[in-house]
């Protein structure tokens, strides 16, 4: 690798030179073309179809913040992926799910994590919640010119501010925008459905289960009016993604936990298909 | 004019060989071991914020002693190689092999260049694996030279003698408490056999353990948690000296202060 095939084998000057502890400067620097903002955009913008993520939901509660995410990536009508993963963690804190253009949403995460995790090894501290945040803002600016072609990528990030004790939520826009949410909120393209869901069923007085209840609520009613968001697949046993962030760190609930609520969720659609019904008044 | 004496390659070497050696040898030490769920890291250090012990990548933990600057420097060389090789491959192409490589030839490139004055530090470069089996411990020196170790090392200051005590206390498959105890124990012997008592705030231990559910296995013991330890390594070590052998691993008695 890079290291060993220059000049004597020795780490090169640029690794032994103190500054920056970021790993995307550290690329910029040394091997700019690993960096995803580095690359040129397309003149036109891009007819082909590149697989597309879709719906990601996210709700915090008393303690912390669940994110959960369907798995299904669509290429025009097509479905290109039925159990793609879009919820990733990005440290023991913090979640970051995607919607958008699916190969350059997943290298940005990639480079997300490690930006967060190269942070802190050299610095010997992790960075505070709302520096992540704006760490992830700057690398979406990256993309814009992908983003102006077609491409473009739309996080949601999530995660435990330990100096507070609260979940919180950021929503970004292609641009890098980004805006901090309260109580909940989801991205992509079964998001409206989603999130019409969300304000009806969230209650803040909800526990880490009663959340993950309604997240997949949430998701079954996009699935549910947005072809381009999957459905929990009961045959295939695919289920949504769903992670729970915690003061004790970062859990993603096992396909056993996801699959028993799902079915309880799908066992009370058979009676009434359009799911839980709120008050009038 | 002025004719410049004849240095033998022989004696540059040598000095700069003894330059480096008596700089490392001024620190305090490190010792590094295994046991049963992994590698401890113990090192005597007065300091909270500059470490010895440090984590560079998933299952790869680095140690160092002598000067801080240049070891420091070469940890972060270390984290940024990780990362960058992580990043463009796979977090598993990520090896303690493949670093320490890197770390013997920049060592020892500035060793025998003229132009650089020899770094004065010693490291290690150690990975966990996925069984006691799997596990390496590699050592490299000021010159370059990387020696492949087994169960344990130490390194700076009083090394002989350390390394003497570890030689007659080490066991394969010792607990957490029990291996910490032996570390200590090491560290604490000075230079004519006394024995000085060593508290937790003198102490930076770390853990690359392999029972650690997160993809990184790198662990500092901190404040509570290693006074605990130290605590019960302290009863631990009476109870084997009475011969009751083996500690239960895995129970968490709460007593236990210093």
């Amino acid at each position: 690798m890079e290291a060993n095939t220059r000049g004597t084998g020795r780490l090169p000057a640029a690794f032994l030179t103190p500054g920056s502890s970021s790993f995307a400067e550290f690329l910029d620097a040394y091997r700019p073309e690993l960096l995803p903002a580095r690359r040129t955009p397309p003149l036109q913008p891009v007819t082909i179809e590149a697989p597309h993520g879709t719906t990601i939901v996210t709700a915090t509660f008393e303690g912390g913040v669940v994110m959960a995410g369907d798995r299904r990536a669509t290429m025009g009508n097509l479905i290109a992926q039925r159990d793609i993963e879009k919820v990733f963690p990005a440290d023991e804190y913090s979640v970051v799910g995607i919607a958008g253009t699916a190969g350059l949403a997943v290298e940005m995460v990639r480079l997300f994590q490690v930006e967060l995790e190269h942070y802190e090894k050299i610095e010997g501290t992790t960075l505070s919640l709302e520096g992540k945040a704006n760490r992830l803002s700057q690398m979406i600016r990256g993309n814009l010119g992908m983003a102006m072609q077609g491409l473009a990528v739309v996080p949601l990030f999530a995660g435990f501010d330990v100096d507070g004790g609260v979940g919180r939520i950021f929503s970004y826009d292609v641009t890098g925008g980004r805006s901090e949410e309260h109580g909940f909120h989801a991205v992509g393209s079964g998001s409206l459905f989603a999130r019409g869901a969300l304000k009806k069923l969230y209650r803040s007085d909800l526990d880490a289960d009663g959340i993950v209840q309604v997240c997949i609520q949430a998701l079954y009613d996009a699935a549910d009016d947005d072809s381009a968001t999957g459905g929990p697949d009961l045959t295939r046993r695919i289920f949504p993604v769903v992670t729970l962030v915690t003061e004790d760190g970062i859990r993603r609930l096992s396909s056993d936990e996801v699959g028993a609520i799902v079915r309880t969720v799908v066992n009370a659609r058979m009676d009434a298909p359009d799911g839980p019904t709120a008050p009038l008044t | 004019m002025t004719t410049p004496f004849y240095v033998s390659p022989q004696q540059a070497m040598a000095d700069r060989a003894d330059y480096a050696r008596k700089g490392i040898a001024r620190g305090r030490s490190v010792v590094v071991l295994t046991y049963a769920d992994g590698i401890l890291f113990v090192a005597e250090n007065y300091s909270r914020a500059l470490h010895k012990i440090s984590e560079i990548y998933d299952r790869i933990a680095f140690a160092a002693v002598g000067k801080y600057n240049e070891f420091e420097n070469l940890r972060i060389g270390g984290v940024r190689y990780a990362d960058i090789r992580g990043y463009s491959y796979a977090r598993n192409d990520v090896t303690a092999r493949g670093l320490a490589n890197v770390y013997a030839q920049t060592l020892g490139t500035i060793f025998s260049s003229g132009g650089e004055k020899p770094y004065e530090v010693e490291l290690i470069v150690a990975e966990v694996g996925a069984a006691p089996e799997d596990d390496q411990i590699y050592r490299l020196t000021y010159d370059g030279s990387v020696a492949d170790e087994h169960n344990y090392v130490a390194m700076g200051g009083n090394v002989e003698q350390i390394t003497d005590q570890l030689k007659r206390r080490h066991r394969e498959g010792l607990s957490l408490e029990d291996a910490l105890k032996v570390a200590v124990d090491a560290l604490s012997r000075d230079g004519v056999g006394e024995k000085r008592s060593i508290t937790a705030s003198q102490l930076e231990v770390a853990t690359l353990d392999r029972t650690r559910p997160q993809q990184r296995k790198f662990k500092r013991l901190v404040g509570g948690q290693l006074t605990r330890l130290l605590g019960e390594a302290e009863s631990a070590g009476e109870a084997a000296e009475e011969g009751a052998a083996e500690a239960a691993p895995g129970t968490a008695p709460e007593a236990g202060e210093e």
